[in-house]
């Protein structure tokens, strides 16, 4: 094997591994948009959250890795249930206009807080030795954590594909997404699905933030500098799709890496350029809603 | 105040046409440049800050056209006229045109695809398409200096007499003329034919397409001439700053406008007055203060403006008036009918 081809071999690993990271945060988005219609610019801010939860409890609880990212899951969705039940109520009905400002208007806050909080520098979530090296295959080198966060990502996109097509919940979901009102005839408490499934969307998006830290460092603008990446895989995959998200995480997260490394001089213009090119050819995205 | 002259009042707002509340702006604008010497060059990036928004709600506010990208015009128009004075001429009118031109190029490309698509992907694609000239200004750097900022252009005196001085007099007297001349034409374009289709596609695409007005060819030629406009505002800003920096194409700067509509009022010009002179005041200040906190401040403002007056300043004035005008519908003699 050629040394050129293994390059490019371990640059798509690497784009991959990237995209998946991609996907991870921006599925809860995905979730939310689909399902309750709201534009929530707050999403990333969510993400920034969970980092910082699993940060501050290992840092200062003293917990290792394997508790830290789930409690900062699960702090992350009680969090985002209690916003959905005050705050997201307000701008259901409103246009998205109004709720771009008010989520937005939210992750201004949450920003400031954690600027207050944690301070300014960058920070990642610490590896647990067991995620960190290489393993070896030949002239390639493989990161264990690269390959634990695909692991990881792939199977919260299976099990919320499995969730939404093969469960009750997942079954209501659905009903009360097509048609609310006969859902609500038919005895769905709608409002609480409604609840739940924000609060699953917050906790995907603390889980990619924590686990995604290597990539995206954690840091009180977290929420504002990276939303533009979510808002463009959400975009790209065609809004409301799980699938379109996948593809769309990984088509972005490849064509990043491969550009910024044959390209250099163009730095991000590359990724851009995509989603400029692929929402011309597709402007519903790769997924359109049926 | 009585209150037919308060309804009377909130019509006027609505309708656009040109009223007392003109002559008032004028008169603040004289004012300021009297009496608030010291602030001049704060009240010039406020008056720039309106043209901006005024450009915003031509699109968002009467075209209902989402847009999180504005501040590509902007951009456009700052680094067209600062390059325009580097390597052409320093003339001030000729560079605003220069700055209008490219921005309106940008606008109608941009528009092309934009306008195909509604609602988040439109967002998005206007996201895309500013933050594809950020990243292209910034590789660029033997033309745009990338970090560094494009500096080192003169301007020349205006009308070949009155230089731009330090305490920013001639640069207040410039904003504010282009200023006037930009709402003359905006209260004249919203109420012509093409800015009263942009209302009937804003509330109703597909009616409009069916009374036969070609839907997708209106919103682009309001697209470029709200593009244009927000390049008059870059060019004015390369103009009086003397630099242009890669802020002028960030997404700060989209958003800080769209906040300033919307705390305004969209789809009302007087909106975009409030709207700009509140909040570069109040971020001004706080700024000052403390910057961090006035994130956290703003945050709040925006939730609760969009809980509690979600048509800005503007609406809430409005509403007030016609409620004045309604109690009064309901005075002794009409309370029988009424209830």
């Amino acid at each position: 094997m050629n040394t050129a081809f293994a390059t490019l071999l371990s640059l798509v690993i690497d784009g991959v591994a990237y995209g998946m990271m991609l996907f991870l945060i921006s599925v809860g988005l995905t979730i939310t948009l689909g399902v309750m219609r709201v534009v929530n610019l707050a999403h990333s801010a969510f993400a920034m959250i969970g980092g910082y939860l699993a940060l501050w409890s290992m840092q200062h609880a003293g917990l290792g890795f394997f508790v830290a990212v789930p409690i900062a899951v699960i702090g992350t969705m009680l969090i985002g249930a209690l916003l959905e039940r005050t705050l997201y109520r307000w701008v259901y009905a409103t246009s998205g206009l109004g709720q771009m400002l008010m989520t937005i208007g939210l992750a201004f806050v949450i920003t400031a807080l954690f600027k207050n909080l944690g301070g300014t520098q960058l920070q990642s979530v610490p590896i647990p030795p067991s995620l960190q090296g290489n393993w070896n295959v030949g002239p390639l080198s493989l990161s264990v954590y690269r390959a634990f966060l695909v692991g990881a990502s792939a199977a919260v996109g299976l099990s919320l594909w499995l969730g939404l097509e093969r469960t009750s919940f997942g079954a209501k979901l659905r009903a009360s997404v097509d048609n609310p009102r006969i859902a609500r005839c038919v005895g769905i408490d709608v409002p609480l699905v409604f609840s739940v499934t924000f609060a699953i969307g917050c906790g995907l998006a603390a889980l990619g933030g924590a686990l995604g830290s290597q990539f995206l460092p954690i840091e009180p603008y977290y929420g504002l500098k990276y939303l533009v990446h979510v808002l463009i895989v959400v975009a790209v995959g065609g809004l409301g799709s799980l699938r379109g998200s996948l593809y769309a995480g990984l088509l972005l997260g490849v064509i990043d890496t491969l550009g910024r490394y044959y390209v250099p001089a163009l730095g991000a213009f590359v990724i851009y350029l995509a989603v400029l090119a692929i929402l011309l050819i597709r402007p519903h995205g790769l997924v359109p809603r049926s | 105040m009585n209150t037919t002259h308060i309804s009377a009042m909130a019509g006027a707002l609505r309708r656009q046409r040109f009223t007392a509340i003109d002559a008032v702006i004028a008169a603040a604008l004289v004012a300021t440049f009297f009496f608030a010497e010291l602030y001049l060059a704060l009240a010039v990036s406020v008056l720039i800050m309106i043209i901006l928004a005024l450009s915003l709600d031509l699109a968002q506010g009467y075209a209902g056209i989402e847009t999180l990208g504005h501040a590509a015009f902007f951009g456009s128009g700052a680094y067209a006229a600062g390059l325009y004075a580097l390597h052409i001429s320093t003339e001030p009118f000729s560079g605003l045109v220069v700055g209008a031109a490219a921005a309106a190029i940008v606008g109608a490309l941009t528009g092309i695809a934009v306008l195909r698509t509604q609602g988040l992907t439109q967002i998005m694609l206007t996201l895309a398409s500013a933050t594809l000239l950020l990243e292209l200004a910034n590789v660029a750097k033997k033309v745009t200096m990338g970090d560094d900022g494009l500096t080192g252009y003169s301007i020349a005196p205006l009308l070949g007499r009155f230089e731009f001085d330090i305490q920013g007099r001639t640069a207040y007297v410039y904003a504010a003329v282009v200023l006037m001349l930009v709402y003359i034409f905006a209260k004249y374009f919203v109420n012509s034919p093409l800015g009263l289709t942009a209302q009937g596609i804003r509330e109703n695409p597909v009616r409009m397409r069916m009374l036969g007005v070609r839907v997708y060819a209106r919103l682009l030629a309001i697209y470029t001439i709200s593009a244009a406009v927000a390049g008059i505002a870059g060019a004015l800003s390369a103009q009086v700053n003397r630099i242009v920096g890669l802020d002028a194409l960030g997404f700060t700067l989209s958003a800080n406008v769209l906040v300033m509509l919307a705390l305004g009022g969209t789809g009302r010009l007087y909106g975009a007055f409030i709207g700009a002179v509140l909040f570069m005041l109040l971020s001004d200040r706080a700024a000052a203060v403390d910057p961090t906190n006035w994130l956290a401040a703003l945050g709040v403002l925006l939730i609760l403006a969009v809980r509690f007056a979600p048509d800005g300043l503007m609406g809430l004035i409005e509403r007030f008036a016609f409620k004045s005008r309604r109690e009064a519908a309901k005075s002794p003699n009409h309370r029988s009918q009424a209830r």
